[in-house]
Formats: structure tokens, C-alpha cells, sequence
């Protein structure tokens, strides 16, 4: 397969992920802003935009974090490129210079979103209700991943697409995690509190992952249950050893369909072992925000390291 | 008042391969016809028919308007025509060959060497060079006109890379599920093969250097060309690469491509770029769309481009008249197919009459293309006219002229109902090991009432183009 259709299917899954998460941030801002509001917190809003990393982008364009601004910027503004327009549209564009690599349903479920989107771009905003957009975003981001999964040959291109998907949302996880964890509520008096436990819930929500996490492990919401289930718990679908195990089953695959054995595939190996080999204490002895960071990091690394063996053609 | 030869309806009868088409027609009342025109637009949409058009702002994903009124040739018509376009690309690709070569054509006096040496389009880079088969333009778009039942004029010559065949592939398609009563009812020539005949023609002309099957691959320029959905259509269903120049690259005596596996070897290029970016070291250094030293590869035998750089010399507007004497010269046979009578601004003579007669011709430039930068006399008004007549006297060289043809006309679906509007034919000719071209072409039609530009850059539409089984 040609490094450039390769990374273009790379893409066209992180960006949809990322679509998705950015209508997941909205959708916890969006709550943790129904709580009454006490003096000394931190503007929730803002801690959100720190958290996807775009709020020096936010700050150059709008004045205060205002919902209303903050919901066109992560939604429709093509001038931030992890909003849920420049996400969509991309991944269309990347679709429409593969097709040769998607199937029909593939590159409909694409570009149906991208159509709907231009409608949704028309309508008047305050016609347009924030659940609306965030399950709307959703169920398109579910409508692709479906038609990949259905439809498409299981060759490389699957194994591209997956390892995308993979790495982003194992980035996306780490992130809101630290949103709530090192952001919303940084003072140590709170942990514990029913504000606490108030914003962890509605980060599970966020996740779509409350009542499984209920069904798995019932009982309180505490830290330490959570840590578990988005870090640990590989039956998770978006905890990071999930994401990590399929990163590594992907990269097996294409070591063993091309015969050649990678770098990036012993990283991603060695990050399984480990994280399999982790107790939450471990990771609140290292301290969550540090343990996320570190995380954060080794993933950007193993990105780069997946991009120089396939995606660059530079490879002899 | 100019008489047209409509298609359907000549001499007060309806003729005879159209004769189910207007029950069909008939049968189809304004709503149910709305309807269909909706969904066809949406089919289109659906799978990315589009092309691209930026930087003029709106909407860059543009429908080229689709008629369902298909036009229908018999198969008798369509015999005579496809003797008329192979004939001619035989033509067309000995005198290629011929003028990188010894110029037999030239020194037998039959076409000045000026209007070929001196030629924007004659490759220097390429003199001497023998392409496999010698071939140099492996897909020839011939565009005809009609004036009447047995009438048919070629109007002008496409020897780089003819675009529109996803059309006629897709309107096809479109048609069928649409209408599957009218494809039950009439015996419709298939014309689904051409992705298969023409990766057949890519492989014929492999290079020497190619002794196991050869991997072909489309170059583009990329996604933001007009016909990027048609190359990536057809890499698709010839199951071949579709790359663009950052893909390719040279190594030793041979062009790779960078693959998720490592390099793997290209043996044959199907390009639509042109000419001038396909090698930044041999022309234009500005180049980002092509591949650094592909032209020292394809001289040294180790690939093939399609078309061969240079091809385009053949059907420039100034050596079109001439193409009726290669006929004769090389291939020793009459033209089946005529040109358009042909007025050479460049020739003192010619001038002076197209000069006293510009409301009634069509003026064109030489090397212009899509239908821009010419005059319709008839349908101009004077300050066009006028302004024509200024750029024609400072470089007439540049220009040549043509009698306003009386293009055929074929039933439209318009706002009205069905109207007749004018047509012309784009089928495309393949040549390789052999020449061969399938039973059906685009047709073109031209859907404001009277125009006779059928361009779809200048809201010209598309037809499905039937050949009746005999």
C-alpha cells in the first residue's frame, strides 16, 4: 500500500475520534456548568479549553470563556482544527483522496456526515440544542466506525485505520482524565467531597461509560474505582490498556502481513506488559496528573515511531 | 434561419433508433420527472461525482448537470465512426512517431516544418525516442459534431489526456438503475469494459526493461485538480495505484514508489499531468506535482509514460489541418471521418477573409482549450466582435477559424418539458498492442437554449450515449 493512502487512513480515524471527543468536552462542560458555581473555582470552561490543549487559540480569537463562544469554537470554528467541523471535513478530504482504499459504505458514511454538517453550518444557531450537536457527532462518529468495521477488507488499510483510532482515543482518555483530575479541582479540601464524586460521574457520562462502570463495579464513585476502569480495566472500551492492546495487536498483524518486524512494535508490546503489570496505587503514588503525562508522551512518541517505519515512505 | 438536424425527429417521422425513447418519454409525466432528476443528482452526489472547482468560490464541489434523455446511434452509424476514430489515432500516432524521428512528413513537404519544430508542444527532450509499440498517445479523445444524418466532422483532436470517460461510465450506471425497463427494451451495447481494455493498453506498452507483469500506476496532480474524482475512479476500477509525484521517486534505472513495505518498482505511468510538470529537472523546475529525473528513466527504456511527453504536438488547433493528410501519407487511405473546413489566421489569404467575416465564424486560439478565450460570431454581440477583431490583427498566429457549424440537436429535459438542444461526441480510442474503443462515448450537450458551447466549464451538461446492438 502506498505510505501516503497509509497515513491518510491513519488520519482519517484520528480525526473522527477526535471529532468525538471534542463533542465529549463540550458535553462535560456543558454539565459541570449546570452545578452551582462557588466562589475560588476556576472557570470550568477554561479549564476545558487548557485541557484540549487550544486555549491560547481560544484566547487570540474570543475575550472571556463564554459558553456560547466556547461551544462555536469547538463545534464550528474552522479556524480551530480539533473543532467537530474541521475534524469532519477533514476526514472527508483525506476519504475523497483514498477512495480507491474505502469501500462505498465507508466513504458514504463520510460523506454524508460532511453533507449534513454544511446543513448543520445553515441552521441558525440557536435553533441547534448543545445535546443535539454532541449526539449528532456521535452517532456519525459511529456511523463510519461501523461501515470500517462491516464493510472493509481486513488487509492494511484496516490495520491503519485501527492503529488511528487506537492512538488517538488513548491520547483523548488520558486528556479528560487530567481534565478533571490536575484542572477542575486542584485543591486537595475537595477530594472526597460530593462536588468530587459530582464531577467524576460526569466524566463517565462523558465517556458514555456510566453505566458500565456502574454494571462493573458498583457502589461508590471513587477516584481509585475510576482510575481502574478508564486506565486498568481492559473490558473498557476506552481505557488506555484497551487501547494500548489494540495498538499492538494492529502493529503484529502488519509486522507479520509484511514479514518484518518494528521498532514500533516493541514499544507498543512493552507498553502493554507494563501497563497490564500496574496497580492503581502505583499510579497514585506516581501521582495521576504524572502518571498522564507520562502516558501522553510515550504515545506521542510511539505516534512518530509508527509514522517513520510506514506512513513517510521513506523506509528502504 | 439556419436548419438543425435533430436526431430524433428529421424529415417529420421520428427516427428509428429513438423510436421506444418517445413512449418512454411520453409515459413520464413533469412530477415523476422531477423526481428522477432528484435522485440521479443525488446518486451522483452519493458517490462523489464531482469536480472540483477552487479558488472561484461557492461551492468547489460541483455536479456537471446530468440530462436523462439518452442520445442513440445505430449500429451502423456507430460502425462507420469507429472505423472514421481508429483510422485517425493510427494517423495521429505514425505522425508522432514521424516527427521525432526523421520528419518524413515534413521533408515530403505535406505540413511546414515551422507549424511542427516551432511548436510549444513539440518536445524537444523527446527527439529520437521510440516508445514501446510506438505508441506516443495511448488514448485519443476525438471530438465530433453532426450536421446531418450521414454528416460528421471531427472538430478537434485530444492526444494528452482526454478527460470525461468516468462520464460516460457513470451515466451509464446511473441510467440502468434508473431506468432498467428502457435497457430491457432496447439493446444497449455495454460499454463497461473500457477500465479493463484500458489497463490491457497500459500493460501492451510496457517497457523493455519490464520482463514480468508490469505494475501501473495513475499520477495526478492531486485532489484538487477539476478531474481528480475521474483518476482516482478509474485507478480504482483498473485496480491500479492512483499517486501523485511525492510518491514516486528515482532510483538507479528505475521509478519507485514509497510503499508502507518499502520501494516497489513502476513500470508503466498512466499520467494525467501535463507535460511540462512531469520531471522538474528536464521542464519546468518550478514543478512540485512530478518526479525528479522520470524523464532520464523513460529515455533509458525503464518506463513507460502515457501519454509519451510530447504527444501533444498532434492536436494542436494550427496542425489539425493537417491530420486528413497523414491519413493519406502515412496510411495510403481517403479520411473516413472530415475536419471542420479551417481558416489559418497565420496565412495571409485566410486572414483577410476571416477578418471580413468574423460575425459569421467561430474564432478560437491555437492553443486554447474548455471553450474559453473563443468567438461565436453568429451569437456575439459587436464590441465582442470588435474585440476579437483587435486580438486576432496584433497575433494572428495565434488564431484560427471555423464556419459556424449546425450542430446537431438531441431532446432535452428542460424546465419546459423537452426541447431540443445542441450535442457533440467525445469517445475515446485506445492504442496499444491493438487499437480498440468501446461501443459508446460521452456526449456533450449544451443546455441553454441556442448555445452551441457544450464545455461543461461553460454549463454545458452530459448525456448517456447509446450504440443499438444490430
Amino acid at each position: 500500500m502506498l505510505s501516503r493512502t497509509a497515513d491518510n487512513l491513519f488520519w482519517i480515524a484520528r480525526y473522527m475520534e477526535r471529532a468525538e471527543t471534542a463533542a465529549r468536552l463540550l458535553e462535560v462542560g456543558s454539565r459541570i456548568a449546570l452545578l452551582p458555581s462557588a466562589a475560588g473555582y476556576r472557570n470550568e470552561w477554561d479549564s476545558l479549553l487548557q485541557a484540549s490543549g487550544n486555549a491560547d487559540a481560544f484566547a487570540e480569537k474570543y475575550d472571556a470563556p463564554l459558553q456560547k463562544d466556547i461551544e462555536n469554537f469547538l463545534f464550528f470554528d474552522h479556524d480551530n482544527p480539533s473543532s467537530v467541523a474541521s475534524c469532519i471535513t477533514t476526514a472527508r478530504e483525506n476519504g475523497r483522496i483514498v477512495r480507491t482504499a474505502l469501500t462505498t459504505q465507508v466513504w458514504d458514511a463520510l460523506n454524508s456526515a460532511f453533507q449534513e454538517l454544511r446543513q448543520l453550518e445553515r441552521t441558525p444557531r440557536g435553533d441547534l440544542e448543545l445535546s443535539r450537536l454532541t449526539e449528532w457527532t456521535m452517532r456519525h462518529a459511529a456511523m463510519v466506525r461501523g461501515a470500517i468495521e462491516a464493510t472493509l477488507l481486513r488487509n492494511d488499510g484496516w490495520d491503519f485505520l485501527n492503529i488511528g483510532y487506537s492512538l488517538e482515543r488513548a491520547d483523548n482518555t488520558a486528556r479528560l482524565m487530567d481534565v478533571k483530575y490536575y484542572v477542575l479541582l486542584p485543591r486537595v479540601d475537595f477530594v472526597g467531597s460530593g462536588l468530587d464524586n459530582y464531577q467524576w460521574s460526569t466524566l463517565l457520562r462523558a465517556m458514555s461509560a456510566h453505566r458500565a462502570f456502574h454494571w462493573a463495579y458498583g457502589g461508590e464513585v471513587t477516584a481509585t474505582k475510576i482510575a481502574h476502569f478508564l486506565i486498568l480495566n481492559p473490558q473498557c472500551p476506552r481505557s488506555l490498556i484497551t487501547c494500548v492492546e489494540g495498538l499492538s495487536g494492529h502493529l503484529d498483524r502488519l509486522a507479520k502481513l509484511y514479514g518484518t518486524m518494528t521498532d514500533a512494535q516493541a514499544r507498543a508490546r512493552d507498553m502493554l506488559v507494563t501497563l497490564s503489570e500496574t496497580r492503581e496505587e502505583d499510579i497514585f503514588d506516581e501521582g495521576l496528573h504524572e502518571f498522564l503525562s507520562r502516558f501522553i508522551r510515550d504515545m506521542a512518541r510511539l505516534g512518530s515511531q509508527i509514522h517513520e517505519t510506514y506512513l513517510s515512505g521513506d523506509m528502504r | 434561419m439556419t436548419q438543425y438536424f435533430n436526431e430524433m425527429y428529421h424529415g417529420g417521422k421520428v427516427r428509428a433508433p429513438y423510436a421506444r425513447l418517445e413512449d418512454w418519454m411520453n409515459a413520464m409525466p413533469a412530477e415523476l420527472r422531477t423526481l428522477k432528476q432528484a435522485e440521479a443528482e443525488e446518486l451522483f452526489r452519493r458517490i462523489g461525482i464531482t469536480f472540483a472547482v477552487y479558488g472561484e468560490g461557492g461551492d468547489p464541489d460541483r455536479l456537471i448537470p446530468f440530462d436523462m434523455f439518452p442520445r442513440v446511434f445505430t449500429g451502423g452509424e456507430w460502425a462507420k465512426l469507429e472505423r472514421g476514430i481508429k483510422q485517425r489515432a493510427r494517423a495521429l500516432n505514425a505522425f508522432l512517431m514521424d516527427v521525432y524521428g526523421r520528419g518524413e512528413i515534413v521533408r515530403a513537404g505535406r505540413i511546414p516544418a515551422r507549424l511542427v519544430y516551432q511548436n510549444d508542444a513539440y518536445e524537444k527532450a523527446v527527439a529520437g525516442i521510440k516508445p514501446p509499440k510506438g505508441v506516443y498517445s495511448h488514448i485519443v479523445g476525438i471530438d465530433i459534431v453532426r450536421t446531418g444524418p450521414e454528416d460528421f466532422f471531427v472538430l478537434e483532436d485530444n492526444c494528452r489526456t482526454p478527460s470525461g470517460v468516468s462520464y460516460m461510465l457513470e451515466n451509464r450506471e446511473i441510467m440502468m438503475r434508473m431506468f432498467p425497463d428502457l435497457f430491457r427494451g432496447n439493446r444497449i451495447e455495454p460499454v463497461d469494459r473500457y477500465p479493463e481494455m484500458l489497463r490491457r493498453t497500459l500493460a501492451s506498452v510496457a517497457p523493455q526493461k519490464c520482463s514480468r507483469e508490469p505494475t501501473i500506476v495513475l499520477l495526478t496532480p492531486g485532489p484538487f485538480n477539476s478531474a481528480y474524482y475521474e483518476h482516482s475512479f478509474l485507478a480504482d476500477l483498473m485496480g491500479i495505484e492512483l499517486v501523485e509525484g511525492q510518491d514516486l521517486f528515482v532510483e538507479g534505472e528505475f521509478v519507485w514508489m514509497r510503499t508502507t513495505e518499502g520501494p516497489k518498482r513502476v513500470d508503466v505511468i498512466y499520467r494525467r499531468i501535463d507535460d511540462a510538470f512531469i520531471d522538474p529537472l528536464c521542464f519546468r523546475p518550478d514543478s512540485t506535482l512530478g518526479v525528479p529525473g522520470l524523464m532520464d528513466v523513460y529515455r533509458s527504456g525503464g518506463v513507460s509514460i502515457c501519454s509519451a511527453p510530447g504527444a501533444g504536438v498532434a492536436d494542436d488547433k494550427a496542425v489539425y489541418t493537417f491530420v486528413p493528410e497523414m491519413v493519406r501519407f502515412y496510411l495510403g487511405e481517403e479520411p473516413i471521418l472530415q475536419n471542420v473546413p479551417t481558416w489559418q489566421c497565420g496565412k495571409r489569404d485566410d486572414l483577410g477573409y476571416v477578418l471580413d467575416n468574423l460575425g459569421d465564424l467561430v474564432v478560437k486560439e491555437v492553443h486554447g482549450s474548455g471553450g474559453y478565450g473563443m468567438l461565436v460570431g453568429p451569437k456575439a454581440t459587436k464590441a465582442e466582435v470588435e474585440h476579437f477583431r483587435a486580438k486576432v490583427t496584433s497575433d494572428p498566429g495565434n488564431y484560427i477559424a471555423q464556419p459556424t457549424l449546425a450542430l446537431s440537436t438531441t431532446p432535452t429535459f428542460v424546465a419546459e418539458g423537452v426541447a431540443p438542444r445542441h450535442v457533440d461526441l467525445r469517445p475515446y480510442c485506445l492504442v496499444g498492442e491493438r487499437i480498440e474503443l468501446v461501443p459508446g462515448a460521452l456526449t456533450r450537450v449544451a443546455l441553454t437554449e441556442g448555445s452551441l458551447v457544450v464545455n461543461s466549464s461553460q454549463g454545458g451538461g452530459v448525456k448517456d450515449t447509446w450504440v443499438l446492438a444490430e
